[in-house]
């Protein structure tokens, strides 16, 4: 059971980036939306793991994101901080001893809690990723509709995929 | 000790996000040159308003010393503009002879002594051999029209005879017509301001308003402006046109002036008064 969770989670790393860095990068709506889906692989992580293994995972992943898309370091702090607020939000809105889910998606949680989830994650993600890429205040107006667009894109992918592999049976 | 372990164990999802979101922030400024040069610069802006800010007091010491290099500056440009205004087109203009195309330089001086109360006016600046001067030389005003020429020289100092001096004459045209005339200051009028063109031939028409530059025939320069006409016609008892004119030049706030230096000034002496050896 436990490494059936490992393989799946390693190939949908790979899956995800895969999509992420061959496809998405190069798609955006006039520089304004560009998805970011390969946080979905963040978000998806199951839950009973510790803290720091999550860190470890968020900024790596990153890494690898910032490795193709030549932004050292932007995609990683970005997926910190997603991090942090995963164990935050789940730590607010679930009792964690009576979690009885593998993982928090959409065919475990349903479609309120992980769309809030989804979309919370997904907010801070962008909101950081943006501002530290144009890293100044001036053109600020600019930065929150790339980001707003870019987050509307991304979640709906995200929970676009999430139908997709809607498990019926399991809830 | 074991209560701040529990702490940071309670909480170390914060913990741990406050540190891989250092590290990130880190390689992210570290790694990309647009967030580099701009943390740089915000850094550099603060620091270059304290700068700033310290140096005004520094600044104003040193005033005085840029003024003198800027004067220096002037001079040198000024130099310059004449050789490019001096080029003689009648010349063989393939050989190019800065040795004698430039036959003026200037030397900016500052005037350490001034009078203009007196009837014969004397100023003295700051220039003496060691520069260069020599008695006799022109002087001009940076700003616009002449001063007067060098009187006696010492080695680090020398005086002028200013305009504002009874044995004054300057040899200056009329610039509309070139008509020549002689500028001397005096004779019941003792206006610092004012001046006199003297000796205009009868046939000549002088008009309120005209300006007066100097004729390059004597020391100085062709075309230094020295003022404007304000009244035509003053009587006088000789055969000549004689007329008033405002000067451009304000002797009272005179701090630096120009000594022109003239290479052909021995030559054309020597030629003009040749030395009799039964003398």
């Amino acid at each position: 059971m436990n490494s059936r969770i490992i393989i799946i989670n390693i190939i949908r790393w790979f899956l995800l980036l895969f999509v992420q860095i061959f496809l998405l990068k190069n798609m955006g709506f006039y520089d304004l939306s560009t998805p970011f889906i390969y946080v979905l692989f963040l978000l998806l992580l199951p839950f009973g793991m510790p803290n720091i293994l999550l860190y470890l995972l968020a900024f790596g992943t990153g890494l690898t994101m910032d490795a193709f898309y030549d932004t050292m370091g932007v995609h990683a702090t970005a997926c910190v901080v997603l991090a942090f607020v995963r164990i935050s939000f789940i730590s607010i809105s679930l009792n964690k001893d009576a979690i009885d889910d593998p993982e928090p998606s959409l065919s475990y949680m349903g479609f309120q809690w992980f769309s809030l989830y989804a979309f919370l994650c997904v907010l801070t993600h962008h909101l950081v990723l943006f501002f530290l890429e144009t890293f100044r205040l001036t053109e600020i107006g600019y930065t929150l509709m790339r980001c707003g667009l870019s987050c509307i894109f991304t979640l709906l992918i995200i929970l676009l995929v999430e139908f997709i592999f809607y498990k019926r049976t399991s809830r | 000790m074991r209560n701040l372990w529990i702490f940071i164990s309670r909480y170390n999802a914060f913990f741990l996000f406050i540190i891989f979101f250092t590290i990130g922030v880190f390689l992210t400024v570290k790694n990309n040159a647009y967030q580099r040069s701009a943390t740089l610069n915000s850094t550099n802006e603060i620091v270059g308003t304290a700068y700033e800010r310290l140096n005004v007091f520094k600044r104003y010491m040193n005033l005085g010393m840029v003024n003198d290099s800027l004067a220096a500056e002037n001079a040198k440009l000024k130099t310059q503009l004449l050789r490019v205004t001096t080029v003689d087109s009648a010349k063989n203009v393939t050989v190019i002879d800065t040795v004698t195309n430039q036959q003026y330089t200037y030397l900016p001086a500052k005037v350490v002594k001034n009078s203009v109360t007196l009837r014969n006016n004397v100023m003295t600046v700051n220039k003496g051999t060691v520069d260069g001067i020599e008695t006799g030389m022109a002087v001009i005003s940076p700003q616009k029209g002449v001063v007067g020429f060098i009187r006696d020289v010492s080695a680090h100092l020398a005086t002028i005879q200013s305009l504002l001096h009874k044995d004054t004459k300057i040899s200056v045209v009329i610039k509309k017509n070139n008509a020549l005339g002689s500028l001397v200051w005096g004779d019941n009028n003792f206006d610092i301001r004012k001046a006199f063109i003297k000796e205009v031939p009868n046939h000549i028409k002088m008009n309120v308003g005209d300006t007066v530059v100097t004729s390059g025939l004597a020391k100085f320069p062709a075309g230094i402006l020295v003022g404007k006409l304000s009244k035509t016609n003053v009587a006088t008892n000789d055969n000549f046109l004689s007329a008033e004119l405002n000067l451009f030049n304000d002797f009272s706030t005179l701090q630096y002036v120009y000594i022109v230096k003239d290479k052909l000034a021995k030559e054309q002496q020597t030629l003009e008064n040749p030395v009799k050896p039964n003398e």
